[in-house]
């Protein structure tokens, strides 16, 4: 295969997911959706880094592999910390949760 | 061919999740990540990381998704009709912060341009050729990289630890 400009598109394509990301983190007010969003930006990091091993070697594809194990570990964290938040408000809504806002 | 499934997978995925955060059904939210994260996948296999599409498959699209269709199940939050997206400013921020993103990004990109290799063949082929997918990343994770695989297995024990902990319902 030597369809190197892959690389390029899937850098863009990872700049696009990204930004969809954010997106989605300032839009939303559902907890548990704005969780899904930091996991979609995770996987965009995870393409670009996946484009990148392609040109310099396996070790991209390595940090790939920790990435999504910390991020197997965040989301259980998270989304023990939105079940217990969910018990106290009865609500996922993150308008409600200012009790640490000035 | 293989531009074709490329542009289909990229496509996919870029749907899918704009359908991702534009869905006001939690439920629906979550299938379409399923489906940005297989596309994902199948992107991972043109770009030669073959293990790391199945894993992806396994750990992504079958565990962490099942386990926030579980929670969303869970604390019964599938049937709301109210959206949860904001209006007015927040709308504005939002679109304003991810164009200006994909703006940095573009220029970046410009930016590094003739950087070497970028465009050129891929550097796994003769990898690949010798040892195979798994083999290829599983003989540095355990040489150059085994103090921080070792590392990771206590950052999930401290996960599940810590999961438990916060989750368990406290007696009055």
């Amino acid at each position: 295969m030597s369809q190197g400009y892959l690389v390029d598109l899937a850098l863009v394509l990872s700049a696009f997911l990204f930004a969809i990301g954010v997106a989605g983190v300032l839009l939303r007010r559902n907890a548990i959706i704005v969780f899904m969003c930091v996991e979609l930006m995770l996987n965009a990091v995870n393409l670009s880094f996946v484009a990148f091993s392609r040109m310099h070697g396996i070790d991209g594809q390595i940090v790939v592999l920790f990435v999504i194990s910390v991020a197997a570990a965040e989301a259980a964290v998270g989304l023990a910390l939105i079940l217990a938040i969910f018990r106290h408000y009865e609500s996922v809504d993150l308008e409600l949760f200012r009790r640490l806002r000035w | 061919m293989i531009e074709f499934f490329f542009f289909l997978f990229a496509a996919m995925a870029v749907l899918s999740a704009i359908f991702m955060v534009t869905q006001v059904n939690p439920v629906a939210s979550v299938l379409y990540l399923v489906v940005t994260f297989f596309s994902l996948s199948g992107l991972f296999v043109i770009l030669d990381a073959h293990f790391i599409a199945a894993v992806q498959v396994m750990v992504y699209a079958g565990a962490i998704m099942v386990l926030f269709l579980f929670v969303i199940m869970l604390l019964n939050l599938g049937s709301t009709e109210l959206s949860d997206i904001r209006q007015g400013i927040g709308r504005v921020l939002a679109g304003s912060v991810s164009v200006a993103l994909v703006a940095v990004f573009a220029r970046l990109f410009m930016a590094g341009g003739d950087v070497d290799g970028l465009g050129g063949p891929s550097a796994l082929d003769p990898l690949l050729e010798s040892s195979g997918a798994v083999a290829a990343v599983a003989e540095p994770l355990f040489t150059r990289y085994l103090v921080a695989f070792e590392i990771t297995s206590i950052l999930l024990v401290v996960a599940i630890v810590g999961s438990v902990v916060l989750a368990r319902r406290r007696e009055p």
